[in-house]
């Protein structure tokens, strides 16, 4: 028993102090103005009446939970194809899977600046190939109305791989012997896929749609990156917002009480995801 | 009627190659053209002329080297410290009994739902008000800690759960015999654990290291915030040297990230097989 307080308290110890144990420290922050340097002052709810009424972070909120909205449903389609097209046991599968796979390990910055290029209105190569479909040029980046979709789409292509593998060990747990059995029956390959494969999924589709939100709603680095938050605001997520007010505007009292916000969404979005999943569990 | 249908798959997976590949073949066309046929018009698929100009340019770039180090520096370091305390931990969460242990372990599971912005703060100001360090009192005030330090750099990367989730996984599905047979012939449980199961567990620890290393290697938020100084900037923040608000150094900038990104790439392909693992692993048991 000893052993095993020795085997775990470094992890244990580090985890309060750097993850837990700031949620507390943030908690505080977020009751005072407190610029970094000297000390915090507490100055009450005068923080959360300020977010209360400031429509840049509600604005940025809204526009956030957009882009989760965005990207996870293309992103679990896209996944679940790739993972039914892998499944198929060609051989020579493993390259493809790798190919797939690739974007995942990509670092953020570089798919960010790779994309960059493609995205470029004069001469990236997306609006060469949208020339050849007599497609007028696109801003992309550049337009308040298309940047974030821009964004988007790099995300979709970045993080498909990952669940792909994630879809592809639930569909190897899905018994055989149900498709056999349903093809006796006579039901075609697409309703099987509907009533067999989609529903049986649904545990890895709940897991898919957490991470996804718990990490899409954090976003901060593509759009650092591609657009600074603009144009317009246009991509200002509440990530930028937090890390600006922090470390641009040495605000971190204001800053803490917005990642508090943000905390509070996540959370709240993640439980209700997960006691959805156990309640229909409990209902079967 | 079989044929058909496997055309037809081969076919699907040749386009989402293309699809999902075709950045990258672009990235690395564009970081060999000269400037002349870069920013021709239309743009050629395969390049007429070949050159490493690019390349030179970036690399030679001030401080492009350094970067480079510092990035190495803070990954190996990160993944050197998760490889030991993940895989001591998780061996216990899997294998050793002891009071709360299904709470603690949902405890760190969790934090994996803290998002980054809420940690950022705090822990900004704890490396700031490291005491004795960067000119620091014993307070912890007077100076900048362990701003532009690498171990400043290394903190939020040293221990990750999931790492511990990994390990977990893994020595969970070896049988409850083989610790029982070893302690009944009287072995300690740490000559157990480095004996018979550190050796067992080099496929998750491959895993474990390639992971905690692409994830080090990848941030952005953290050495943004904790390093002001050039000489300790990593390779994502160097990035940004050859571009700026709405244009950039397009040729230089595709051989720096084709360099950035190479690093991860010749791992993943002499490890593929563990990162597959990992991805599995951490899917619903």
């Amino acid at each position: 028993m000893l052993t095993a307080f020795i085997f775990i308290s470094p992890v244990l110890v580090y985890n309060i102090i750097f993850r837990i144990a700031p949620i507390f420290v943030s908690l505080y922050l977020s009751f005072t103005k407190f610029s970094g340097f000297g000390s915090a002052k507490l100055i009450g709810l005068v923080n959360y009446s300020r977010i209360f009424g400031d429509t840049q972070f509600w604005s940025a909120v809204l526009r956030t939970l957009q882009f989760s909205v965005e990207v996870l449903p293309l992103n679990m389609l896209l996944s679940l194809l790739l993972a039914l097209l892998v499944n198929t046991g060609l051989k020579g599968m493993s390259v493809f899977r790798a190919i797939y796979y690739l974007p995942v390990v990509t670092p953020m910055v570089a798919a960010s600046m790779i994309w960059l290029w493609l995205y470029d209105p004069q001469i990236g190569i997306l609006n060469f190939l949208l020339s050849l479909f007599n497609i007028p040029p696109q801003n992309f980046l550049r337009s308040p109305a298309t940047a974030m979709h821009s964004i988007v789409a790099m995300r979709v292509w970045r993080g498909a791989g990952w669940n792909m593998l994630i879809y592809l060990a639930g569909l190897q747990g899905i018994s055989r012997n149900l498709y056999e059995a349903a093809a006796i029956d006579g039901a075609s390959a697409f309703k099987r896929f509907l009533k067999i494969t989609l529903p049986l999924l649904r545990p890895v589709h709940i897991y898919v749609l957490i991470v996804g939100l718990i990490s899409t709603l954090q976003s901060f680095t593509e759009m650092y990156v591609m657009t600074s938050g603009g144009p317009l605001e246009s991509t200002t997520t509440v990530g930028l917002l937090i890390y600006r007010a922090a470390f641009d505007y040495m605000d971190m009292g204001y800053a803490s009480a917005m990642s508090f916000i943000l905390g509070l969404i996540i959370m709240t979005l993640s439980v209700v995801s997960f006691t959805w999943r156990r309640e229909k569990e409990v209902a079967e | 009627m079989k044929k058909l249908k496997r055309l037809r798959v081969i076919f699907l997976l040749l386009i989402a190659a293309v699809v999902m590949g075709s950045p990258f073949f672009w990235m690395a066309i564009s970081s060999l053209k000269p400037n002349a046929e870069l920013f021709s018009w239309p743009p050629t698929f395969v390049p007429r002329h070949l050159t490493l100009d690019h390349y030179t340019t970036a690399l030679t770039t001030r401080g492009f080297e350094r970067y480079f180090l510092n990035s190495a520096v803070v990954s190996l370091i990160s993944m050197a410290f998760n490889l030991v305390f993940c895989s001591l931990a998780g061996y216990a969460f899997a294998r050793l009994d002891f009071p709360l242990k299904n709470f603690l372990f949902l405890l760190l599971l969790s934090t994996m739902m803290i998002p980054v912005q809420v940690t950022l703060i705090p822990t900004f100001l704890m490396v700031k008000s490291f005491p004795l360090a960067g000119g620091n009192n014993i307070f912890g005030q007077g100076g900048t800690g362990l701003l532009n330090t690498y171990a400043g750099l290394v903190v939020p990367h040293i221990m990750s759960v999931f790492g511990v989730f990994i390990m977990r996984q893994f020595y969970m599905q070896f049988p409850r015999e083989l610790s029982e047979a070893a302690r009944i012939d009287g072995a300690r449980e740490i000559s157990i654990f480095t004996r018979i199961f550190l050796p067992l567990g080099k496929p998750a620890m491959s895993a474990l290291a390639i992971f905690t290393f692409t994830q080090a290697w990848d941030d952005f938020l953290w050495p943004l915030v904790v390093t002001s100084d050039r000489n300790m900037r990593t390779l994502q923040l160097g990035l940004e040297v050859f571009k700026n608000r709405y244009t950039a150094d397009w040729g230089p900038l595709m051989a720096a990230t084709t360099v950035s990104i190479l690093p991860v790439i010749l791992i993943f392909v002499v490890f593929q097989r563990y990162f597959t693992d990992t991805a599995l692993s951490s899917g619903i048991k």
